[in-house]
């Protein structure tokens, strides 16, 4: 009487190491939006007499995604964590002038104002988790704290973009391969980087862990102060690299070119948008450089119709509501069995 | 004890407190290979910390900690591991969203050049679930797809896969329904057999006596006596725990003069996982639901209670047809739900205790605020609540009286009908009395009590009638005083009753 068994799905294939179910995960089901979208803004963007795909829109979409999916990749680790980083829309600005001042138009600077940028970054990272793990601080409220310390700063300091990068520096920003700009790549290099490392390391699995359930990964031995401090280091990094991307592409640093933007909440929204749970331990990479890419999608589509901001906005909002619910949906019918008989 | 009594861990005059409270005070305990060791006690006893100072997850105040004659200081559960000791915990240590082998390796994951070995800890994990026996559970398997059972078994096989030498048990069965406890047991008793070491925490009296080798009491922190589980007797080991005698278990049964009209009916009620159920209840009567885990005993409890609603057939509330299809339509019409799962749907945990009686209240019936307060005093009273004050969050408080808070606050609405859920899962002897004569009690004052629980003893011990669930229907109706195996019968689906 193997009633323990009762409920199992028969496993076809024993041997054969994981069984492949496909699913309708949150990561596919963006995917299908994405292709959705194109399909449809081409055919109103078609009306028009235009073409949205062509080699501008192309690198329109891209160049808009560039920017924010390195952002993103960052805010997924913290998310994936369970904590959140609403401070890295003034650090993008911070970064871009420490770069663009550091480099001061001399070309032997660029390396020194990329690293000193960089460390920069990992500094306020380094601050965010240990004010969120030593000093038990919420992770919205202690980033939160820190957005306005830098908030601070750049207001006391800086009235407008101040440095200079050399010429040199500006291919980074502005060269490209057919309508693919090199930048872009890079971006999606840091995001394979930032998915082997989710998906195939021990630290990774331990952002998954620690964002699960953080009593079950501290019982399992998991490191988890170590987990938090990496996530927030590794996501300033990749604000302190939109930062220096974004600097490249002005030519110079400006203080609020990330908040005007709104890297914080976009950032937030794309990563939710790509499926990973708000509250951690479920999700990736893969699935937020689709919703950034969806994000840059409808905003080429909006530009190409000359759409007013406030409906752009409001399109906006719907499809990020709908497809949190629409996960929430799939959630729940895909758990419940089992937990309570 | 035959295989060589070897000492694997011993622990010499433990001493610790939470906030100048102390838990435990000098407590001694001797583990030895090959050997099932009990540790026994009320809740609050101090066996959960006990075995969380073992495992490594508490510093100890004072005291020594021994593995293997070497004295051991943990900072911290994975020094404990690597010390050979495992422990399963009372509450489930998994990551739903995870597969069984992420889980089964968390914290250890194996690496090989710089990355997770995912084939190695997938076949590992695949070992040593078919060591167990255990070929239905796949290591990919996402946890949150498996039942309450074989998440049990994923636990354990986390702990084996550190190659522990001692392994700790806190309430190992308290999720698990009957039949599943007898594959527990075969498994605990494998262990045995190759040499482990282990710490079993229990409040099952016939768990213990059928498993261990050696039994050691705790009371207050303190330790009463250890002896070999061949010298003891069930009444001994009730004494030393609660230093009283509990005498009989159960408060007397409703006699017909107590039965009033029917409180709740169900006529061939039914939804996703139920089918053609029809039952009644009468006010000052306990009617028992058993059957086995997944038969949809909890279902019928959710159905009543409207959180997944019926949506065949009827129910009736003292004999008008009703539509409960959202929780508060239930509690306006004066049913109440005691969840099996206390922490994660019962209690607002952060909350105080008074916060908590007062949940239902305040949310879902209208009424001043000016009587609250010697209400809950009462109700706490009532309910025999011990607490530092109503103000004291009931994260703080022990299972059982996290379990009476539960109860005070479905008093608090006075309610009609009362389904409970495994009312005493996982709490002490005293307690588990405690709850049942408050059961009965307010069957006395007229309250129709649905009692679901997996314990046998205990729901033959209490109910005026059983009814048995098999595959989502009743499969017949049992008078007072049955014994297990006609209950059994039914729940398996071998029996043939009288269809209620």
């Amino acid at each position: 009487m193997s009633i323990l068994r009762e409920n199992t799905v028969p496993v076809e294939q024993k041997a054969m190491g994981p069984v492949v179910r496909r699913r309708l995960t949150p990561t596919v089901i963006v995917y299908l939006a994405l292709v959705a979208l194109l399909v449809v803004g081409s055919v109103l963007v078609g009306l028009r007499g235009e073409v949205l795909l062509d080699q501008g829109g192309i690198l329109n979409i891209l160049t808009r995604a560039t920017a924010l999916g390195l952002v993103a990749i960052g805010q997924t680790m913290v998310i994936l964590t369970g904590s959140l980083d609403l401070s890295v829309a003034y650090l993008v600005g911070l970064t871009s002038l420490i770069a663009a001042e550091t480099m001061a138009g001399r070309d032997g600077m660029l390396v020194p104002g990329v690293l000193l940028a960089l460390a920069v970054a990992a500094g306020v990272g380094l601050v965010n988790g240990l004010v969120i793990t030593v000093l038990k601080a919420n992770a919205f409220i202690a980033t939160l704290g820190v957005a306005l310390i830098l908030r601070g700063y750049l207001e006391d300091n800086y009235t407008g973009p101040a440095g200079d990068v050399p010429r040199g520096f500006q291919h980074l920003g502005y060269d490209r391969i057919g309508p693919i700009p090199v930048a872009a790549l890079l971006m999606l290099a840091a995001a394979a980087l930032a998915w082997w490392y989710l998906s195939r390391t021990r630290p990774g699995y331990h952002m998954y862990a620690v964002g699960g359930d953080i009593e079950v990964a501290r019982l399992s031995g998991v490191p988890t102060r170590r987990v938090i401090v990496t996530a927030h280091v590794l996501c300033s990094l990749a604000a302190g690299l939109t930062g220096i991307y974004l600097a490249s592409r002005l030519g110079s640093g400006a203080p609020y070119v990330g908040t005007d933007a709104g890297y914080d909440l976009e950032s937030i929204a794309a990563v939710v948008l790509g499926g990973t749970l708000l509250a951690g331990g479920r999700g990736g990479v893969v699935g937020t450089i689709g919703g950034v890419l969806i994000l840059a999608t409808l905003d080429t589509i909006f530009d190409d119709l000359e759409v007013d901001p406030f409906f752009k906005d409001v399109v906006r909002g719907v499809v990020l509501v709908t497809a949190v619910a629409l996960y929430a949906r799939r959630m729940i019918a895909s758990r419940g069995r089992g937990r309570l008989a | 004890m035959t295989p060589g009594p070897t000492t694997s861990a011993r622990l010499t005059g433990i001493t610790k407190s939470f906030l100048g409270v102390p838990v435990l005070r000098g407590v001694d305990l001797e583990l030895r290979g090959g050997e099932v060791h009990a540790v026994m006690g009320e809740n609050g006893a101090g066996k959960s910390t006990l075995l969380k100072v073992l495992a490594g997850v508490h510093r100890p105040d004072g005291g020594t900690i021994e593995v293997d004659g070497a004295e051991m200081s943990f900072a911290g559960p994975t020094d404990a591991q690597r010390a050979g000791i495992a422990i399963i915990h009372q509450e489930f240590t998994l990551l739903p969203h995870r597969s069984v082998a992420e889980n089964v390796y968390l914290g250890r994951e194996p690496v090989r050049r710089m990355q997770v070995d995912r084939r190695r800890m997938m076949a590992d994990t695949r070992e040593l679930l078919d060591w167990l026996g255990e070929d239905g559970i796949d290591p990919a398997d996402t946890v949150s797809s498996l039942s309450v059972a074989q998440r049990q078994v994923v636990e354990i096989v986390k702990a084996l896969s550190t190659d522990a030498r001692v392994l700790g048990m806190d309430e190992p069965t308290a999720a698990l329904a009957d039949h599943e406890v007898e594959l527990l047991y075969d498994l605990v008793r494998r262990l045995r057999e190759r040499g482990i070491a282990i710490l079993y925490v229990s409040h099952r009296m016939r768990e213990v006596f059928d498993l261990s080798d050696r039994i050691t009491v705790l009371k207050d922190g303190q330790f009463v006596t250890c002896a070999p589980t061949s010298e003891l007797t069930s009444e001994d080991l009730v004494r030393h725990m609660v230093g009283r005698d509990l005498g009989e278990y159960y408060p007397d049964r409703a006699v017909p003069d107590d039965l009033g009209a029917v409180r709740l009916a169900l006529r061939g009620a039914g939804n996703d996982r139920l089918r053609g159920l029809n039952l009644e209840v009468r006010a000052g009567e306990i009617v028992g639901l058993a059957g086995l885990q997944g038969s949809g005993r909890s279902a019928v409890a959710r159905a009543v209670f409207g959180v997944e609603p019926f949506t065949r057939g009827s129910l009736e509330v003292d004999g008008a047809t009703r539509r409960v299809t959202r929780p508060r339509t239930a509690v306006r019409l004066g049913i109440a739900l005691v969840t099996e799962d206390r922490k994660g749907d019962g209690l607002a945990l952060g909350q105080s205790v008074r916060d908590n009686t007062l949940l239902v209240r305040r949310a879902a019936l209208r009424g001043g605020r000016s009587r609250e307060k010697s209400d809950v005093a009462e109700l706490l009273d009532l309910v025999t609540v011990v607490a530092r004050g109503e103000h004291q969050e009931v994260r703080f408080l022990s299972g059982g009286n996290q379990q009476k808070v539960v109860l005070a606050k479905w008093l608090a609405v006075a309610p009609r009908v009362l389904v409970v859920d495994e009312p005493t899962r996982g709490i002490d002897v005293g307690a588990k009395r405690a709850v049942h004569e408050l059961l009965r009690d307010l069957a006395r004052r007229g309250v129709a009590v649905l009692m679901i629980s997996s314990e046998l003893p205990e729901l033959i011990g209490m109910s005026d009638r059983i009814l048995v669930m098999h595959d989502g229907a009743l499969a017949g109706e049992l008078p007072a005083g049955a014994s297990e195996g006609a209950v059994m019968a039914l729940a398996t689906g071998h029996g043939i009753g009288e269809v209620a």
